[in-house]
């Protein structure tokens, strides 16, 4: 073992360490400020503080810390998986990450365009952070994405996207595109600009909601079933909620780990999809030649 | 007084379950409509399997929308609307008397 090696090996298990923090932060936070509650209660994000700023307190919630431990997580993990890359990959994670780009890049410029291709860290981005911050229902924690303002939040970066592709044609096109097919659609068409921002943030944020809505259900319904079992034996033995272990983590499996999953999927598809399809390729074209051509004529006169 | 909220609290309870119940209907039709399809198109061309899959999967979270909208709605209706349509009821009579 040479030196270089073991500080090599000694950033790897920093990284790691690192990248693990954020999470068990969060979970011993939990732990530390958790409240028992009694019986079913289904209640948003908790709020821990509030920000006294001019325009109202802003209100700092547990989603948020989530989502940011979130973030921080996937910093390290990618600081970690790049750690050490060569020209001829010669470590396992690098092949992995190599994979993983190579499979968003197609992924993004089959069905977004060759236009579009350098959005695949974008799209990476936002399908790692839906699918992390869902996943994080399985260690117990609040999933940011069961929040609508962290959904919105993306939907409206999303929107600010499309819009902003819409308008690569032109302004007056733009505007022009709202009285298509007769100018009677108008407030139709305006409805259908608002309503793709927040169909996207709806539908995840209510398939996370739903299932951990049903997961609260589903444990309390097994505690009660269990304690009606088991309620006539004294002292301790009435009170072991046997039903509960394991039951409702084959549920898990369903509501977190594939609707987690498939829901940042179809967020990322719905996104390029969105991107791409309002983006108006032929006027764009037609636009970029016009300006090259004056462009040149400029530097004829000019000669 | 008593009357009042416990009316409140049905007609929240119905409301809910009339919100998904019949919601559930659509998009459970148009999924069923989207996986038959699906499976003609495998049953004919066996090679584009992949490409039938993803896309379905995909169709099938779109329909899905609109129960998932119904669905949000009676998780309102169940765990947010009560409390709020009960003390609106309050404060009005406590305002009236």
């Amino acid at each position: 073992m040479t030196k270089k090696n073991r500080s090599f090996i000694a950033l790897d298990v920093l990284l790691i360490v690192l990248t693990l923090l954020p999470i068990v932060a969060v979970l011993i936070l939990k732990v530390l400020t958790n409240v028992p509650s009694e019986g079913i209660s289904i209640t948003g994000a908790r709020v821990f503080f509030t920000l006294p700023l001019p325009l109202g307190g802003l209100p700092i919630t547990e989603s948020q810390i989530n989502s940011a431990a979130v973030i921080l997580s996937l910093f390290f993990l990618c600081l970690y998986m790049t750690h050490g890359i060569a020209e001829r990959p010669n470590t396992r994670r690098q092949l992995l990450v190599e994979w993983v780009v190579e499979k968003t890049e197609s992924m993004v410029s089959d069905s977004m365009g060759s236009f579009f291709a350098g959005y695949a860290p974008f799209i990476a981005a936002i399908l790692a952070l839906s699918a992390l911050s869902s996943l994080m229902s399985l260690f117990g924690l609040y999933p940011p994405t069961s929040d609508i303002n962290i959904v919105a939040g993306w939907a409206i970066l999303v929107f600010i996207l499309i819009t902003y592709y819409k308008l690569k044609g032109g302004l007056g096109n733009y505007l022009k595109g709202f009285t298509e097919p007769i100018f009677i659609m108008t407030p139709l068409n305006i409805l259908g600009e608002v309503a793709t921002p927040v169909s996207m943030a709806f539908r995840h944020y209510g398939n996370v909601l739903s299932g951990s809505v049903i997961a609260v259900l589903i444990a309390a319904a097994l505690q009660g079933l269990s304690s009606l079992l088991l309620g006539w034996l004294p002292g301790v033995f009435g009170e072991i909620p046997f039903l509960q272990i394991g039951l409702p983590a084959i549920l898990s499996l369903y509501f977190d780990l594939f609707s987690g999953c498939m829901q940042a999927y179809i967020f990322a598809m719905l996104t390029m999809l969105n991107i791409s399809g309002g983006f108006p390729e032929d006027e764009y074209e037609r636009r970029r030649q016009k300006k090259l051509l004056k462009k040149q004529q400029k530097t004829k006169t000019n000669d | 007084m008593e009357l009042a909220i416990g009316i409140i609290l049905g007609c929240c309870a119905l409301g809910a379950g009339l919100c998904t119940g019949i919601g559930a209907i659509g998009p459970g039709v148009g999924e069923g409509n989207a996986v038959s399809k699906a499976c003609e198109a495998i049953g004919r061309q066996p090679e584009s399997k992949g490409a039938v899959t993803s896309t379905m999967i995909m169709g099938c979270a779109i329909a899905e929308t609109t129960g998932i909208y119904s669905l949000v709605i009676s998780i309102l209706l169940i765990f947010v609307a009560p409390n709020i349509l009960t003390n609106i009821l309050v404060n009005a009579i406590s305002s009236l008397l």
